[in-house]
């Protein structure tokens, strides 16, 4: 029988013993889809026919005793800003609407490689450019804690199918915390791994030396197994790191053994009280409390130059993407629109038009906004100063490297806020990664563990973990051992009191 | 520095960023980005000039590879997701303007 609340681990341990095969548990996951995608709208795109093939593959794999991962044969969601060969691959935007890219990201060809079959194509904002998913071309991701309020963006999509049970797992993407803040909003777990560890050809560039894919699931254990699949070096990406991954599901096993005597915890000063809703603080500090309890050694480390992170982020993010988007120019793929009242437009005049219906409200913001800080004259100004202030930044980490071996935060300011309420307010939206940006101007690791329901309004609260450089294994220890001892306090999975949403969909 | 932008410089920035902006689209967007703006002008004078800039998180070498063929993309592959296509080639609008 298959239980799709079960983790991807278990999934794993039940296809392994023949208590349940590949196609059973795709199909139940279609199914859960089919029964509630309706309410949730975390798919853009259903791949039933596809994904049961990989499936049957799968269970013959398994027959022929020749799996090919730990999760052969365990369905998992994907992000639709990753190229999916075959797919409808969209970013949220009309301006690829239809595309169905000729290629694989080399996270899916790994994806596909072990085993996974490919459930379908998840929602976000368009081109990863929001943290409510409220920027989809194609509609708004309902949160399955409430469905009034957002899932937190970009990833909304992916979170909403792990928290809902229509995925085991997903594949995210975070350029400012686009897997975090929706793990934190969600109950779910999320990770950034340290940049460059993970593949980016076929990710659709955002910011190219902020984005990173990193796993989506509900427990630390199922994204250490997911991290390790998608992880290492990638010749197609120039900034893929060449060593191997540290070993991640070690250490996790280490970490749930619930010893972290000796680990120094960094309590970052800048990233808590004003601006933080009192219930999600009020999680974090009991979160601190039960780590001291296990053995680590509580730090107080101060970033001072985190309360420029935001400022840097919106100059650097909008300059990059200002110049990734000039790609869609109509001509190679994607959207052409005809500007009215021309016999014989110019390419030019195509291009503008094209533009104009193809790109929603946040893309034109973050674009004109990164074309004025590239210019000529403002230069210096805006995007030479965020880079000065970026180095500051990393510096500021190093240091607190120095005192501590991780670094802790609340992942987000608040718990999930009602669909609407600042999709017209891009400053009060942008605040929500507040704490999440810093790790992806240094290109540091990040985790978020879900740390509790905040008092005021029984939602879920996000832990962040972060990490240096390369040391990925430490936000899964720390973070697995968080888990653990959350689980022995609550005595079941937090999202056991999420609502059932059986049937939500009719 | 100027800490906001009116509404003519937006509409000068749609145009150098290729995209056509109604007046009603112009009406809306251009507060907002002033806002944005004011906020992100906060960063001026953080970083003293001595400060050198960082453009990856992660120090970038360049990387090669051995000049052999490797398995590409099909013509038909390619194309396949052109608005227009004409002999094996992208079909677009003519380039040049009626002044060129």
């Amino acid at each position: 029988m298959t239980d799709l609340r079960k983790t991807a681990a278990e999934l794993a341990d039940d296809l392994a013993s023949g208590a349940t095969t590949s196609v059973e548990l795709t199909q139940a996951a279609l199914d859960r889809i089919a029964e509630v995608d309706g309410a949730i709208h975390a798919f853009l795109h259903v791949d039933a026919e596809g994904a049961l093939e990989a499936a049957r593959a799968s269970d013959e794999r398994r027959a022929a005793g020749r799996t090919a991962s730990t999760l052969d044969g365990v369905p998992i969601a994907v992000k639709d800003v990753l190229a999916t060969k075959g797919l409808p691959t969209t970013c949220g935007s009309k301006i690829l609407e239809g595309w169905v890219p000729p290629y694989d990201a080399t996270v899916v060809a790994k994806v596909r490689a072990a085993g996974l079959p490919i459930l379908g194509k998840t929602n976000m904002d368009e081109f990863a450019m929001g943290s409510s998913t409220e920027h989809s071309a194609y509609g708004t991701t309902h949160n399955p804690w409430d469905l009034t309020r957002i899932p937190g963006g970009s990833g909304g999509g992916s979170a909403a199918a792990v928290a809902s049970f229509e995925a085991p797992i997903a594949l995210g993407t975070d350029t400012g915390g686009s897997i975090r803040q929706p793990g934190a909003v969600t109950g779910t777990v999320g990770v950034k791994p340290t940049y460059g560890g993970v593949s980016r050809y076929g990710l659709v560039a955002l910011a190219n030396s902020l984005d990173q894919v990193g796993p989506v699931t509900r427990t630390v254990l199922d994204s250490a197994l997911l991290h390790e699949v998608i992880g290492g070096h990638d010749p197609k990406d120039s900034t893929s790191i060449d060593q191997p991954l540290p070993a991640l599901v070690e250490a996790v096993r280490q970490g749930a053994s619930g010893d972290l005597a000796g680990l120094r915890i960094g309590v970052v000063t800048e990233l808590g009280g004003e601006g933080y809703q009192a219930g999600v603080l009020a999680r974090f500090h009991e979160s601190v409390e039960l780590l001291t309890k296990a053995g680590a050694e509580v730090v107080e480390v101060s970033c001072p130059h985190f309360v420029h992170a935001l400022a840097t982020y919106y100059l650097i993010l909008p300059a990059e993407a200002s110049s990734n988007l000039a790609r869609f120019d109509a001509m190679r793929y994607g959207l052409r629109v005809l500007p009215e009242g021309l016999d014989a437009p110019s390419a030019e005049d195509v291009m503008r038009a094209t533009r104009d219906a193809g790109f929603g409200d946040e893309v034109k913001r973050r674009i004109i906004l990164g074309t004025y800080a590239l210019s000529s004259g403002y230069y210096d100004a805006y995007y030479g100063q965020a880079q000065k202030v970026r180095t500051l930044i990393s510096q500021d980490f190093a240091s607190a490297f120095e005192q501590a071996d991780v670094l802790v935060s609340p992942t987000a300011p608040t718990t999930a806020f009602p669909i609407g309420d600042k999709v017209d307010d891009p400053m009060a939206m942008y605040l929500n990664d507040l704490a999440t940006i810093p790790a992806n101007l240094a290109g540091v690791p990040g985790i978020s563990v879900p740390s509790g329901l905040a008092d005021e309004d029984g939602l879920p609260a996000g832990f962040q973990i972060l990490a240096p450089a390369l040391a990925d294994d430490r936000v899964y220890r720390v973070g697995a051992a968080l888990e653990a001892l959350l689980l022995e306090q609550w005595g079941a999975p937090l999202l056991d009191k999420a609502p059932a949403l059986d049937g939500a969909s009719r | 520095m100027p800490e906001s932008l009116s509404r003519d410089e937006v509409a000068h920035l749609a145009v150098l960023a290729r995209i056509d902006m109604s007046e009603a689209e112009l009406d809306h967007l251009a507060p907002q980005l002033s806002v944005i703006l004011e906020s992100v002008a906060s960063i001026q004078g953080v970083a003293s000039a001595d400060v050198p800039p960082t453009s990856h998180a992660l120090p970038l070498t360049n990387v090669f590879r051995e000049d052999v063929v490797e398995a590409c993309l099909t013509p038909e592959q390619a194309l396949s997701g052109a608005p227009a296509q004409e002999q094996q080639r992208f079909s677009v609008p003519r380039i040049l303007g009626d002044e060129q």
